[in-house]
């Protein structure tokens, strides 16, 4: 989306480094994420893409062994920076799993976990319309509107991952982070998901990682490709995957390693 | 043994000879070798228990029938087997008679032959069942099938005796209860507020029973409300602490402090209870009598607060250890989507992480409360042996397990009311664990269902 013609970018990262104990995970890594609009982060396993994601809602804080170095500024604001609060930046930054984590409490209780937590629900009623709202976004309201009190955990595979969806987005985050959402789902779930996907990036920055060429190309609008800890090269989806300028970057779309 | 080891060796020999032939094995040569062996060992074996079991009723009855026209008594005839016996041995010091003399050498003679056609025998089998064994090990001879069945045999074996040691207990408690409250009515023990079992032991044994004089002996009130009373001290004291000492080592805890606590804290369960015991005896006990004294309150030194108390110190490496191990098993994935959601460790914890392992706490904390309900040691040394019915935490009261303790210690009658109170206590016990046991899996299992 562009506002007077320019891009606006939502997330500034600056020479960004993890490291795991020792080792090196994440090289120097320079990345612009615009608003409202779905950036994928490919590449093989183990390249760094999702120690990047985690970087950006300060998920790598859980890790004892992990240290993050350099900047990343949101809302001009250097998320890296003490006077960060990690609280406040998770209830803007959403984050979607590689495994559906529904917590083991009712669906409507799961909707309503971060609501609570933030204090965003003056009254019953509120609460209710949150939770309709958000698994009407997630599009799961019409499978679910009838068993609410029912455990999240007795829904199929797709459902659960859009239920974990429709968490996410009961906080009205900025930034919605997906971790390869749809490795664990079938055909039909995955493509249900994606249409998700485009829908909410109206309202919603989306960084999604993937392992699926198809799905990068088919949902996002930027692309950045990892490579064992670096970013090679990102650009627009259409540039990257019809005339990429980097021959790793190539071999990889086209199926030659990873 | 060394027998059982060469037909391995042999078998397996065999069956590698085939092999060398070209002609293909239908199971491995070492299952021949064990096929052997067992052909070996176990024809042997029975034999020798079935002649350990009636050799000496065999010899005892050839000695005894040079005896058996003079008109002895059974108990008699006995008696001169066993002289008989302790003679051979060189180990009589009675008077010796020359019939005893000749009994006796009979009595060598017989051991003697026994033992030789015993040797000759078991020889024989073992040749003749590792010669059939042999002879049937070929290459179209199944042995793998035979194998597997005879250790499938002797795992059943092994599992049918625990079960039967069981339900043998079980039943002595059962038929020695149903003595007990031939005597003292149900009623009287269920609902009875006086335990004074001391009642029952100085009557005159010369005297027949006279059940009446029990009638205020065996009321098992007192006792039953100690036990749960000392109970709940020691799970008052033993869930927060080892809750909260659970919660600290799965999440809080650094890698470090983690690897040292935790062996720390299992230290604790590996003390015995009667260190418990005399601590509780001796340093818990007056402590909190002097500070009872200090604040001008009556506390007796053997107070059901020191002992619950330190019975709770025992319970917490239980109560820390399982609810570690079952918080630790709980999803990472769930922890990362709730942090991912802004929440903080404690809302974690409290919200997602405590409901997930509920299962596995309650199951902890219900082992916990069995083990309070079960123990002996403490008690008996710290909380008094006097049957109080009391809820006064200051005062000395007394648990069933303390008082089978006082029951048993020293003489007692088989057969007499008061040994029999023993079973009852016993089984009221096994009564309450059991069906403590029962709803803690039960519970576990329907949280299971729901959350899975």
């Amino acid at each position: 989306m562009k506002k007077n013609g320019v891009k606006m970018i939502k997330i500034n990262s600056k020479n960004v480094d993890v490291f795991y104990g020792k080792k090196q995970a994440l090289f120097n890594i320079n990345l612009d994420i615009e608003e409202n609009q779905v950036t994928a982060l490919i590449g093989p396993s183990g390249c760094g893409k999702s120690t990047y994601l985690r970087c950006l809602n300060r998920m790598n804080d859980v890790i004892d062994i992990c240290r993050v170095k350099g900047q990343i500024i949101i809302n001009d604001f250097d998320i890296n920076d003490k006077s960060c609060d990690v609280v406040r930046l998770r209830e803007k930054i959403g984050m979607v799993f590689q495994k559906p984590n529904p917590f083991p409490k009712t669906i409507y209780e799961n909707i309503s976990y971060g609501p609570t937590i933030h204090g965003m629900a003056q009254s019953k009623n509120e609460m209710d319309e949150i939770v309709e709202t958000s698994l009407k976004k997630a599009a799961l309201w019409e499978e679910v509107k009838d068993r609410l009190h029912e455990p999240g955990t007795g829904l199929s595979g797709g459902q659960q991952q859009r239920l974990c969806i429709a968490r996410a987005i009961s906080v009205k985050p900025e930034v919605i982070l997906m971790d390869e959402p749809c490795s664990a789902l079938d055909p039909i779930a995955t493509a249900q998901i994606e249409e998700l996907i485009d829908e909410l990036k109206k309202d919603h920055t989306i960084i999604i990682v993937t392992h699926s060429m198809a799905q990068a190309a088919r949902v996002s609008q930027n692309t950045g490709f990892f490579h064992l800890g670096e970013l090679i090269e990102h650009g627009s989806t259409d540039k990257i995957f019809k005339n990429p300028e980097n021959k790793r970057t190539q071999d990889y779309i086209t199926g030659r390693f990873g | 043994m060394l027998l059982g080891f060469t037909s391995y060796y042999f078998g397996r020999k065999k069956a590698y000879s085939i092999q060398a032939t070209n002609t293909r094995l239908t199971a491995l040569p070492q299952f021949y070798g064990y096929y052997l062996a067992i052909w070996c060992a176990i024809p042997a074996f029975i034999i020798y228990s079935l002649w350990a079991i009636f050799e000496p009723s065999i010899v005892k009855l050839i000695i005894l029938s040079d005896y058996s026209n003079q008109g002895y008594l059974d108990d008699e005839l006995n008696l001169i087997y066993e002289k008989t016996k302790s003679l051979s041995r060189g180990q009589f010091s009675g008077e010796i008679t020359p019939y005893l003399e000749t009994s006796a050498e009979k009595y060598l003679n017989l051991r003697s032959i026994a033992q030789n056609s015993k040797i000759v025998l078991i020889l024989a089998i073992i040749i003749a069942s590792i010669v059939y064994g042999y002879k049937r090990i070929s290459s179209n001879n199944r042995t793998r099938e035979p194998v597997e069945k005879f250790l499938n045999a002797v795992l059943f074996t092994a599992s049918l005796a625990a079960i039967l040691t069981t339900i043998g207990i079980v039943f002595s408690l059962i038929f020695q209860t149903i003595d007990f409250f031939k005597v003292i009515p149900l009623f009287d023990f269920i609902f009875g507020t006086h335990w004074y079992p001391a009642k029952a032991f100085v009557r005159d044994a010369s005297e027949p029973l006279d059940p009446s004089m029990y009638s205020d002996t065996f009321g098992a009130v007192p006792i039953f409300a100690g036990t749960f009373f000392i109970a709940l001290i020691a799970m008052c004291v033993a869930i927060p602490i080892g809750l909260m000492s659970g919660i600290y080592l799965a999440e809080y805890a650094s890698t470090k402090v983690r690897q040292y606590a935790k062996p720390l804290i299992e230290i604790l369960a590996g003390i015995p209870t009667v260190v418990y015991g005399f601590f509780a005896a001796l340093t818990v006990g007056p402590f909190l009598k002097d500070i009872g004294t200090a604040m001008g309150l009556e506390v007796s030194a053997e107070s059901a607060l020191a002992a619950g108390g330190v019975m709770g110190i025992m319970i917490i490496p239980f109560i820390s250890s399982l609810s570690d191990d079952v918080i630790t098993s709980v999803p990472q994935g769930l922890r990362d989507g709730s942090y991912a959601m802004g929440a903080t460790k404690s809302e974690t914890i409290k919200k997602v992480i405590f409901p997930a392992a509920l299962p596995g706490i309650v199951g902890s904390i219900l082992l916990g409360v069995s083990r309070a309900v079960g123990e002996t040691m403490i008690v008996v040394m710290a909380s008094g042996l006097a049957a109080n019915l009391t809820f006064n935490p200051l005062e000395s009261t007394s648990t069933i397990t303390a008082q089978i303790v006082v029951i048993l210690i020293g003489d007692q009658a088989f057969g007499d009311p008061k040994t029999q109170a023993a079973f009852a206590l016993g089984m009221t016990l096994f009564l309450v664990t059991l069906s403590l046991n029962i709803f803690a899996l039960r519970v576990v299992k329907k949280y299971r269902e729901k959350y899975e």
